[in-house]
């Protein structure tokens, strides 16, 4: 520990820190534009100038490290004069565009001039134009704003992996760009939206929409992945404008995936405002108590074994409780959340949780991946993965079709057929996981949803126990989600009871009545032609089209509710703006519902039912905490590791893009699929 | 060069070292230890270089060649893109027959660059820095010090430095290369490297004395 003096405070801070750490430690905020704590430190923006005594110049505080007893000044004249300098020489470039600029009212530079810059410039030149760059359809650039921090260039080259980004010629004449022009490969690269301390970066669907101070925050939870990222969602009366991410260390740490970020546009498209009912073969308004009623006489004479209710990928712990408890009330056992079929094992919790915890990724020493892809699957859990691969050099394998992941992997096979030559140890990729004191096993659903999905996850299970990935101390098995909900499903046990159907045994007619929460992401023709559909949700897609009645549900920004991410972390997102039209929050809907047929649902507000949830599992009283488990049972999953099929594993997104029905709702999604999948889809056929 | 990107004209479709490049390639890539061969980008785009004035007449760094070195040397394309458009060396778009780079910083000016600058342009109609006259045998462009002040003003022709120019020197020198007979590099005025003009001005009385470094003097005892 070296001990510092910031401006006559003391404070000791690691050897090896920076200066500016050390004022930030006292205190003390540091201007800057090109430092980042995420990035690799550039040093070239000059505006964290501080003074250090002896030495005889002011020195850049994030790149000059700390030695014992040095005494810093933050706010000498010195340092304000020199500080004053940087940000005339930035503003000699800078247009004065800011009421056009998008960045405005959020802008760093704009901030710091308004402390350290004059209210005149002396430069009677002109000002250096820069061409704007085309990065694709969601990063709007206007160069000449660029000051040349390189913070997006050292984000897509070293976080996202992907790096087209660079600065080219120097001097007057230096840009960033692509150089050849090319939409950004990332599916991080919004990020570089927040990290560009001026406008030159802006969001290219938010442009000129909003200024941030007209803008309602709220925090949020975003749901088109697994990860949990934590969201702000900005809103304007009754619009969500934009969607940014929060810093949560343990899940995301500041970035956000393309997908969760763009797809705001979908959220006011093809919108389920008022309930619909099939009458003669068409669907038709109706109101809420038509609705009610003619689902109340559909179920007139239906014996629970013959209604059923599949939870989709979207939805909130809340709504999925409720209406497990009506299919209880109604007599039913007949439950599932997995409507993609993958073959998860919900008899424990760590057969289904991706248990080395997000932020455990950072001790893992070896990972090998089955049926996954998490730069499409996860893109925030990918850059982590990326992030401890840079730093430890970890062998990463691969059991699947081969993939760009941004990281170097070792492709195993693309079938289970390496899984168990892993098994037997004769796979020249065994001794680096049998060397590994931390390994890492993730199976993804790509490897689940085959009908051997069972025998493959078993087989990962015996995996982790066989290479030490299962002690008191590390939990080395991991499933990898794609669907939000999924796990808070599971935590509620919404799959078959006893004697209840699964998923595809409710097809093909063996229902008669049957209610789609928010469940889109499956073939409805497969649905029995004579089921009385009943779809609850909040935008017309596939289980829509299907229905015979439509209950307008309120989407995740719109709904105050619990959510479930792929670690097993209980996280809860607030209410934005409201649903639409007559659209309500879906619990509620699903408690009116059971008043109309006489089986009244214990609770009547929200903190009722959170009880209720609490009772249900245990888990969900424990928002926002994560606690790490070791491996207590090596006992696996259900399953014969020995039963499984040769066939090569699938990806399960092949999409990135659009995975649901917000997101395919979305012209900005819709533009991102066009230039990113499909030319890979072209090309793969 | 700067940005050279919507060009007006052809980058050629694709690149490959021949085997006079290759195997100087491999020797710069030999020279850094395993891992770090992107350390040899500087001398491969040389080597790119190079092999199109060989192939093309003009000494000139394609597109498609920079990418064949990324891959080469296992780096992002954009990485020597970066280096490509630093270094004023590198010409990023087809160039004339004489590369005449032409110093105009301040010692170079201070002994007449300006009249250097406008007897090239008169002999070659050339109006701006980084343009090809028309028939496309020179290339002017305007660079920083070349490290030969004391024999100022410089134009470094291709590889070659030509020192001590004033107009009429420097209409001669491109008569020459028009013609394709480039003079002896250095002095055009004559002199040894950067000895005085017209002859040493100094120790000019030596001529009588021995040998060099005669025995030293007995000390006085």
């Amino acid at each position: 520990m070296a001990k510092v003096t910031v401006d006559g405070i003391e404070v000791e801070v690691p050897n090896g820190s920076t200066v500016l750490q050390a004022c930030e430690a006292a205190g003390k905020e540091i201007p800057r534009f090109c430092y980042h704590e995420r990035l690799s430190i550039a040093g070239n923006c000059r505006m964290c100038l501080v003074e250090i005594e002896r030495a005889p110049k002011p020195v850049s505080s994030c790149s000059f490290p700390v030695a014992d007893n040095m005494v810093v000044k933050t706010d000498s004249p010195m340092v304000r004069n020199g500080r004053r300098g940087v940000m005339e020489f930035l503003l000699i470039n800078h247009p004065l565009d800011c009421p056009i600029c998008d960045q405005g009212g959020e802008c760093d530079l704009q901030d710091q001039a308004l402390g350290y810059g004059m209210d005149h410039s002396r430069y009677k030149e002109n000002k250096r134009a820069v061409k704007d760059k085309d990065l694709g359809p969601l990063v709007k650039t206007v160069m000449t704003r660029c000051i040349q921090c390189t913070r997006c260039i050292r984000f897509v080259s070293e976080v996202a992996g992907v790096p087209d980004l660079g600065a080219t010629s120097r001097g007057e004449n230096m840009e960033v760009g692509t150089y050849v022009e090319r939409a950004l490969g990332s599916e991080l690269s919004g990020n570089i939206i927040d990290l560009c301390p001026v406008g030159a970066l802006t969001s290219k669907p938010y442009a000129f929409t909003a200024r941030p101070w007209e803008l309602k925050k709220t925090d949020g939870i975003d749901v088109l992945d697994a990860v949990g990222t934590n969201i702000r969602i900005d809103s304007r009366g009754p619009e969500v404008l934009r969607i940014l991410p929060r810093i949560n260390n343990d899940v995301n740490e500041e970035w956000l995936g393309d997908k969760s970020r763009f797809f705001v546009d979908g959220l006011k498209r093809r919108r389920l405002d008022r309930p619909w009912v099939r009458r003669d073969g068409r669907l038709v308004p109706a109101s809420w108590a038509e609705a009610f009623a003619t689902i109340a006489q559909r179920l007139q004479g239906v014996p629970g074994e013959r209604i059923g209710a599949v939870a989709g990928d979207l939805c909130d712990a809340e709504s999925m409780l409720a209406l497990k408890d009506l299919m209880a009330a109604l007599g039913s056992a007949n439950l599932d959340c997995r409507q993609d079929g993958a073959r998860l094992d919900a008899s424990r919790r760590d057969f289904y949780l991706f248990n080395s915890s997000i932020a455990g990724i950072e001790e893992a020493d070896a990972l090998l991946l089955v049926g996954s892809n998490p730069r499409h699957e996860a893109p925030v859990l990918n850059a982590r993965i990326r992030k401890q691969w840079l730093h430890t050099n970890m062998p990463l394998g691969v059991i699947g079709p081969a993939a760009d992941l941004t990281y170097a992997a070792t492709t195993l096979g693309d079938g289970p057929g390496a899984i168990s030559a892993l098994l037997d140890g004769s796979h020249s990729f065994a001794p680096m996981l049998r060397d590994a004191k931390k390994p890492m096993i993730v199976v993804g659903q790509g490897a689940l949803r085959r009908p051997d999905g069972a025998a493959v996850l078993a087989a990962c299970w015996k995996l982790a126990a066989a290479f030490g990935g299962l002690s008191a101390g590390w939990h080395g098995f991991n499933v990898l989600h794609t669907a939000a909900a999924r796990v808070g499903a599971l935590d509620l046990g919404f799959v078959p009871g006893p004697g209840g159907r699964g998923f595809e045994s409710m097809l093909g007619g063996r229902v008669d009545v049957l209610w789609l929460l928010g469940a889109d992401e499956f073939d409805t023709a497969r649905i029995g032609a004579d089921t009385f559909v009943v779809y609850q949700g909040h935008h017309g897609d596939r289980g829509a089209a299907r229905a015979d009645v439509i209950l307008p549900g309120a989407a995740f920004t719109e709904k105050p509710g619990t959510y479930v991410n792929m670690e097993g972390r209980v996280q809860r997102g607030l209410l934005a703006v409201y649903p639409p039209g007559q659209a309500r929050e879906d619990w509620r809907i699903v408690r009116a519902f059971s008043e109309v047929i006489g089986r009244t649902l214990p609770y009547n507000d929200l903190p009722a039912l959170r009880k209720r949830l609490e009772q249900a599992n245990p888990v969900f009283a424990r928002v926002g905490f994560l606690p790490r488990f070791g491996a207590g049972d090596e006992s696996g999953p259900a399953g014969d590791p020995t039963a499984m099929s040769a066939a090569p594993l699938a990806p399960a997104v092949t999409n990135y893009y659009q995975t649901d029905a917000i997101t395919r709702a979305s012209p900005t999604m819709a533009a991102c699929t066009e230039i990113y999948v499909a030319p890979t889809l072209q090309a793969a056929e | 060069m700067a940005e050279e990107n919507g060009a007006d004209f052809e980058q050629p479709a694709s690149f490959a070292f021949d085997a006079e490049s290759r195997a100087e390639l491999d020797r710069h890539i030999a020279k850094y230890p395993t891992g770090k061969q992107a350390s040899a980008v500087l001398p491969a785009l040389y080597i790119v270089q190079r092999q199109m004035k060989r192939d093309t007449g003009s000494a000139w760094v394609p597109r498609a060649a920079m990418d064949e070195v990324a891959r080469l040397l296992g780096m992002p394309p954009i990485r020597v893109y970066e280096v490509a458009t630093f270094y004023t060396m590198f010409a990023l778009r087809p160039i004339g027959t004489w590369h005449l780079q032409v110093c105009t910083t301040t010692p170079c000016w201070l002994r007449g660059s300006d009249d250097v600058t406008a007897a090239c342009r008169k002999f070659t109609g050339i109006a701006g820095w980084g343009e090809t006259s028309a028939d496309g045998v020179f290339t002017m462009t305007e660079v920083e010090c070349l490290g030969a002040c004391v024999n100022a003003p410089v134009v470094q022709v291709n590889d070659d430095l030509y020192e001590d120019l004033d107009a009429e020197r420097t209409t001669g020198l491109l008569e020459a290369l028009k013609r394709g007979e480039p003079p002896k590099p250095g002095s055009m005025t004559g002199r040894q490297t950067s000895a005085p003009e017209g002859g040493p001005t100094t120790l000019t009385t030596l001529d009588n004395l021995g040998p060099p470094n005669p025995e030293p003097a007995t000390p006085a005892e």
